[in-house]
């Protein structure tokens, strides 16, 4: 029996180096010449443009898929685009998955690596890309995340930078935000507590509160495996008082609250975060719940501005659903590393390090228009400049609110 | 083999070991000749964690016979507690190796001792409702770490749990920041140590279930009444399996958690239980050298399905139901124990 059981997981093992070997024959770049130094080999297609491979990690399954798999998609489409138009940059784009765990994160970043990555879009969510953000530091990759928002992305490391507001910033923002439109002056908080992105962006809400005089009357937590039942913690904000809910999560457990509230027949005002962006395309939610749910998202789809239009319509033909912030992020994140590899001229035999000195130097110099925002700026701590828009949402839409 | 006049016992245990180093060789010459790919590289230790987590959860579920659902929850106080070592002594202890080792020992030490205070009221359990009972101990490691904050500055080391209140000194940070966990985690842990933690879990396991000791734990598996009848101390072996297993999976906590720069505690729930348990029944209860490869191959086989893109999770899923089924058929067992039957033939002959 012992015997059965290793030549068939030997078999197994064969199968599964036959299927690596497979996999690093058919890419341009195998893993022996990817050594520890990342030096890609030279990549020009038929018409002479320079072809740089840009990787990048998300969760395309499980739990917080629909933000993988929207930066995926975003990510595809402008790398269309760009080839299309067949400038001197082009791009070849590999996005694996990740699962949203920091391990698994790391397995991708190293299949990535085999591939013969030179440019990163990072992870998608915040503790991956913590992960990977290490391995890419020490690595020499230059990496932009769309959407890997808690500070310990960037922290300590000169070539990882962020298209998204840090958590946070997004915290005292938002309370900054409340105060500038007077909307409440009793606040309630629900939010995750074994979440790095919930905490992150409660801790500075929290710090931000006082000194705006908002008065937070209740403040509630849940945690994973307890995000079904939440009649604790809205009859709590209820029997305080509470005017305005603050819900500093992903759409998941507030999609829940909203049906709870109002079966309690609680109706304050809801105020979201980045991570309430994708509410409404959640399978199967009744967008009537969301009716009047503010959220601070540097990106409005229903924006007038012509390329907003464009990426809108182009996306929804594509893939059927109305892009999130996520989506924006992530296409943005693209034309940031075309135009930064334009003006910087960098070639695609240039090696993964010396990519990564002038585009550090190019994102700390330059000034990029994109979906989320104009005249981003970033600073050498790799965090980005940009002004947040508030959105509300209407008639199962959303809505800019200035 | 035969003519050294061993037991079948000790064959067994020296094939799982030279099988363990000639791995660890070729692995290394690999690794060290540049033909490896950076997929595998990476995950050479994970693979050593998971095969030291299989090993000692295989001493719990195989030889003590008691199924537990928590074993992830001694990793967990592995990790934490082992990272924490291993940061203490960031500035103090200059060597990686020793302050690697040390915080194996740590990490393991402190399993060890939460293994014990779980057995207290465990071990007087039996079957499905010591199963449940590990289960809930699992979760309650994880709500504990993320509610719990630490740090270290020039007044000693502050513990504060549900709030941040530790008050460190300015400008130091914590070193388990609640639902942060850890981060900014020195990458310490290397494939040589990996691989020496599993020769010593082997070695202590293998010593153990040959002893005295491990045959009174084996006779609580096989029957328990019949072992109380006879004398023997129920509790004091059980604990003596548990705690042992505990302690292993601690240091393959720690070892796992310095090999990732960050490390959250949700990654040890209920899934990770079960996955180990899955490498332990794959290779077979009670069998040592089947947990390893289980655990190396099931460590692989999704990484190296990365090419299947979108239908990878499925086609891992089928590879491992079909392993599952090949595994119980029975022609092939009759086949391979004809054939076993057949070589000793042979070598008697």
């Amino acid at each position: 029996m012992k015997k059965a059981l290793s030549l068939v997981l030997a078999l197994v093992m064969v199968f599964a180096l036959v299927a690596c070997g497979g996999s690093s024959e058919s890419t341009k770049a195998p893993a022996e010449q990817s050594s520890e130094t990342t030096t890609a080999p030279a990549t020009t297609d038929a018409s002479g443009a320079q072809v740089f491979k840009l990787g990048g990690t998300g969760p395309l399954t499980g739990g917080a898929a629909i933000y993988g798999m929207a930066v995926k998609n975003a990510a595809e489409l402008a790398v269309n685009e760009i080839n299309a138009l067949g400038g001197d940059v082009q791009f070849e784009l590999n996005f694996q998955d990740d699962a949203h765990d920091a391990e698994k994160a790391v397995n991708a970043y190293n299949t990535l690596k085999d591939w013969g990555m030179q440019i990163s879009l990072g992870s998608v969510t915040s503790t991956p890309c913590v992960a990977t953000s290490a391995e890419t530091y020490a690595d020499r990759i230059f990496a932009i995340t769309p959407s890997g928002s808690s500070t310990s992305v960037i922290e300590g490391k000169d070539n990882q930078f962020q298209m998204c507001f840090t958590d946070p910033n997004q915290g005292s923002a938002s309370a900054q935000y409340i105060h500038d439109k007077a909307l409440a002056s009793k606040v309630a908080v629900i939010w995750k507590n074994d979440d790095v992105y919930s905490k992150g962006i409660y801790d500075t809400f929290m710090a931000a509160a006082p000194g705006l005089g908002l008065e937070v009357v209740s403040d509630t937590t849940f945690a994973d495996g307890s995000d079904t039942d939440f009649s604790v913690q809205i009859a709590d904000a209820q029997a305080k008082g509470a005017e305005l809910v603050f819900l500093p999560m992903y759409y998941t457990p507030a999609s829940l609250i909203f049906a709870q509230a109002k079966a309690a027949g609680y109706s304050p005002i809801w105020f979201g975060v980045d991570g309430m962006d994708g509410i409404l395309t959640l399978e199967g939610f009744d967008t009537s719940l969301a009716e009047g749910v503010m959220l601070l998202t540097p990106f409005n789809a229903d924006s007038d501005d012509q390329m907003t239009k464009n990426f809108v319509k182009s996306y929804q033909e594509k893939y059927g659903d109305i892009p999130n912030q996520f989506a924006a992020d992530a296409y943005d994140c693209v034309y940031a590393y075309k135009q930064a590899l334009e003006n910087a001229k960098c070639t695609a035999d240039m090696s993964a390090e010396d990519i990564c000195t002038a585009m550090i130097a190019q994102f700390t110099s330059m000034t990029f228009d994109g979906l989320t925002g104009e005249g981003m700026t970033w600073g050498t701590d790799g965090a980005v400049t940009k002004s947040p828009k508030g959105m509300i949402i209407q008639n199962g839409a959303y809505v800019g609110l200035d | 083999m035969n003519k050294l006049n061993l037991s079948k016992a000790s064959r067994r245990s020296f094939m799982t070991y030279a099988v363990v180093i000639i791995a660890f060789i070729v692995l290394q010459s690999l690794a060290a000749a540049g033909a490896m790919s950076s997929m595998l590289k990476g995950l050479l230790v994970p693979i050593c964690a998971y095969v030291v987590m299989a090993i000692s959860l295989n001493l719990t579920v195989g030889i003590l016979g008691e199924l537990s659902l928590g074993h992830a929850g001694f990793m967990s106080v592995g990790a934490f507690m082992g990272v924490t070592t291993a940061v203490s002594l960031q500035n103090v202890v200059a060597s990686k190796e020793l302050r690697l080792i040390a915080a194996l020992l740590v990490g393991a030490l402190f399993a060890a001792v939460v293994g014990f205070l779980v057995g207290i009221p465990v071990l007087r359990l039996n079957g499905d409702y010591l199963a449940i009972v590990t289960l809930a101990f699992g979760e309650i490691i994880k709500s504990i770490f993320n509610n719990l904050y630490l740090g270290l500055d020039s007044h000693g080391l502050h513990v504060s749990l549900l709030n941040n209140t530790l008050n460190l000194d300015e400008g130091v940070k914590p070193i388990i920041g609640g639902p942060m966990g850890i981060g900014g985690i020195q990458k310490i842990a290397n494939f040589a140590t990996g691989f020496a933690l599993i020769m010593v879990c082997l070695i202590i396991i293998f010593n153990l279930v040959n002893s005295r000791a491990g045959r009174a734990i084996m006779a609580i598996r096989d029957n328990r009444i019949a072992a109380e009848s006879v004398g023997i101390p129920i509790t004091k072996y059980k604990m003596m399996a548990f705690v042992t297993s505990a302690a292993m999976a601690g240091a393959a906590g720690a070892l796992f958690a310095l090999n990732f720069s960050t490390i959250v505690a949700n990654k040890f729930d209920f899934n990770t239980s079960i996955l180990v348990l899955v490498f332990v029944v794959l290779g077979g209860l009670g069998n040592m050298m089947g947990s390893i490869v289980a655990a190396a191959a099931l460590t692989v086989l999704p990484e190296a399905l990365r090419q299947f893109a979108d239908f990878r999770m499925l086609v891992y899923a089928i590879v491992l139901i079909l392993v599952m089924l090949i595994r119980n058929n029975p022609t092939i067992r009759t086949f391979t124990a004809q054939l076993r039957r057949g070589r000793k033939g042979g070598a008697k002959s």
